[in-house]
């Protein structure tokens, strides 16, 4: 099966996607729609992101043979790819680029986002400040809590955050509260959705501008071992920075790709953000997906040590590669990813950022054979997490005493 | 004929405007709930909008988001809600909407809960965050079982797919009078007159203005501009009010009461 035809022209991946958003919102994303496919081919537009990418993000990436992680893990050999270098110190970058030159294009003046970790929000409120346009960020207040020095990043950019208290006061609530927003602003504000979820077309938007990174890493594979990878590993929170990895290689029926769901406390304790584990198919926040659900199609809260990583959906084409058994999907607990996030740190000194390490704490426990060429997405550095792992490691001894 | 038809029918016989109260079912208890249906119901509401709580109202302002906060509390269920219809409709014929988000109609199953509302008493359905485009799988089914589906025309909707809501939309049309979440306004947008106009050139069918209104002046503006008026949160902010009192649902109709002056 060919991959790379979705989404159909109703935004759906098989029965997965789609545009389930109150009237107010359709036109809106219509606009986005017709002007994003008006301009995805365009030359001077292509040619305004490559230049962007170079100059303003630093991309290509770089991709990194962690040898020393690899000698530890004892199997084959393991590369990172580097998005944690580009500017901001996440891949979210890649997308909030695409989207606010769109919605210039459209000319909105106004700029809302959602943001978990902060990443997104940080990548958003750094290209509001690059062309001067007002920009307000939702972010739930158990985020900002665990946050706080990408909160202070965002409004050092002229950003105003502003904290949600509703429901779990994490990223789903955010996006309620931006789409909450985008409904009462929508004539003169864009929504800058920063994950590959939500109404069509934004899982096809930001997967499109996501994929700059696995085609980078495709050539650059190429260039150091002289053929594909054999597999490709990264997170997945809403999904961006892993279709963004994996979309490139859909079609290359050799290459073996996995997606690694928050696993909290464990799936047995009910406080996690597994969504294949323990969700079933719903309508969420503009999309059918796998969505964690109660049986009366209430959405659940979610738990998991990465903020980025703590929603209760997941991406509508993620759940079709689920189905179609093209990607698997597996979990890592807080721990196992903590575990990770330390050793990644003593062994490549590369601090990740703890949606990463949960990554890398895949391959910890499932040691690639020896002779084949994994690619980890190292999706963002840890700087922001340093403080909460700080915290967490006291009250770990706390407890050991 | 349904009973929504029906009453649009004889308000345009007697030559007056409908009023259409929204209340969020279970806030604060389903028992209050079945006791306001029934207080708004005598006080001579037209058509009544039961709101089903979802934990993500997305469409919705704060007022009714702390409604839906409040009937999630005791897990208010689309099957509790069927069975106080069930009581309420062995004495009463009101025309009563349910309002929905999609998940917890999709979680139920879309032909047992068409099945299951038409068999309770429910005349018509609002899916909020479910635009014709995406009905063609439901819509057929909600026909089957004689239950109204009602569409939003908003003030950003383009001409270009009036048509086909106007076209799908039964029972009536319901018209969101401002962009934004639900809630109440000051000031009412000038525009809607214009587009409920529109609206009227291209069908018979009634249509009903809600999202903002929140006093009797309001009500009085915009029944003028369409053939009904809605009103939510300024009726939901009284329930918070009252929602311990045992006589609540009699003061939360003495308001609407006040509202309903101006149409009669």
């Amino acid at each position: 099966m060919k991959h790379t035809i979705f989404p159909d022209s109703k935004g759906y991946f098989g029965q997965y996607g789609g545009r389930f958003v109150p009237e107010l919102l359709m036109s809106a994303l219509r606009e986005l729609e017709q002007t994003y496919l008006s301009l995805k081919d365009d030359s001077s537009f292509c040619a305004e992101i490559s230049r962007l990418n170079a100059t303003y993000i630093g991309r290509p990436t770089p991709l990194y043979c962690a040898s020393r992680l690899s000698e530890y893990i004892g199997g084959g050999k393991i590369y990172l790819k580097r998005e944690d270098l580009c500017h901001t110190g996440a891949h979210k970058i890649n997308n909030a680029i695409g989207q606010i030159l769109l919605a210039l294009r459209m000319k909105k003046k106004r700029i809302v986002a959602e943001t978990g970790a902060g990443q997104h929000g940080v990548a958003t409120a750094t290209v509001a400040a690059k062309f001067g346009v007002e920009c307000h960020i939702y972010m739930g207040t158990e985020d900002i809590r665990r946050q706080s020095l990408n909160v202070f990043r965002m409004q050092l950019l002229g950003t105003k955050v502003i904290g949600v208290e509703s429901g779990s006061k994490t990223l789903k609530d955010a996006i309620n509260e931006a789409l909450r927003d985008w409904v009462t602003n929508v004539k003169t504000t864009h929504y800058i959705l920063g994950s590959v979820c939500g109404p069509h077309p934004f899982p096809m938007i930001v997967r499109d501008f996501q994929s700059v990174i696995g085609r980078e890493t495709r050539q650059q594979v190429l260039d150091c071992e002289g053929r594909l990878p054999d597999l490709l590993v990264a997170c997945v929170g809403g999904g961006s920075n892993s279709i963004g990895l994996f979309y490139p290689f859909l079609n290359d029926t050799e290459v073996k790709m996995i997606g690694v769901e928050a696993g909290g406390f464990g799936i047995h304790t009910g406080k996690h953000a597994a969504r294949f584990a323990g969700g079933k198919i719903g309508v969420f926040q503009g999309a059918k997906t796998f969505v964690l659900q109660n049986p009366q199609g209430q959405i659940q809260e979610t738990h998991s040590v990465s903020a980025g990583l703590d929603y209760s959906a997941i991406g509508p084409e993620h759940s079709f590669l689920h189905e179609t058994d093209r990607c698997k999907y597996v979990s890592v607990t807080d721990d196992e990813a903590l575990q990770a996030f330390l050793l990644l740190s003593e062994l490549e000194g590369i601090i990740p950022a703890l949606e990463s390490a949960h990554a890398v704490a895949y391959l910890l426990k499932n040691p690639p054979p020896k002779g084949t060429v994994t690619v980890v997405n190292l999706s963002g550095r840890g700087d922001k997490d340093v403080l909460e792992v700080q915290r967490l490691l006291n009250e770990k001894k706390g407890k050991n005493v | 004929m349904s009973r929504i038809v029906e009453i649009f029918n004889s308000l345009k016989v007697k030559n007056r405007k409908g009023f259409i109260a929204y209340i969020t079912a279970g806030d604060p208890t389903l028992e209050f709930t079945e006791n306001l249906i029934q207080e708004l119901s005598c006080i001579g509401v037209d058509i009544l909008e039961i709101g089903v709580p979802f934990s993500d109202p997305l469409a919705d302002g704060p007022v009714i988001q702390e409604a839906v906060e409040r009937a999630l509390e005791h897990n208010t269920s689309i099957s509790h809600i069927f069975e106080i219809i069930k009581r309420v409709r062995k004495t009463n014929k009101i025309p009563l909407v349910l309002f929905t988000y999609l998940n917890p109609v999709f979680q139920y199953g879309i032909e047992n809960f068409a099945k299951d509302a038409s068999d309770a008493g429910i005349d018509g359905v609002l899916i909020l965050d479910l635009p014709p485009e995406e009905s063609l799988e439901i819509y057929p089914v909600i026909m089957r079982n004689n239950l109204d589906m009602i569409f939003i025309v908003s003030p950003t909707t383009e001409n270009s797919r009036l048509d086909e809501i106007v076209r799908l939309s039964t029972g009536f049309i319901y018209y969101v009078s401002h962009t934004g979440v639900t809630g109440e306004q000051s000031n009412i947008d000038s525009e809607i007159k214009k587009n409920v106009n529109f609206i009227k050139s291209k069908t018979e069918k009634p249509v009903a203005i809600g999202f903002g209104v929140s006093n009797p002046e309001q009500v009085k503006q915009v029944s003028g501009y369409g053939d009904a008026v809605v009103v939510g949160s300024a009726i939901v902010r009284r329930i918070k009010e009252y929602r311990n009192d045992p006589l609540g649902p009699k003061k939360v109709a003495n308001f609407v009461n006040d509202l309903l002056k101006p149409l009669r």
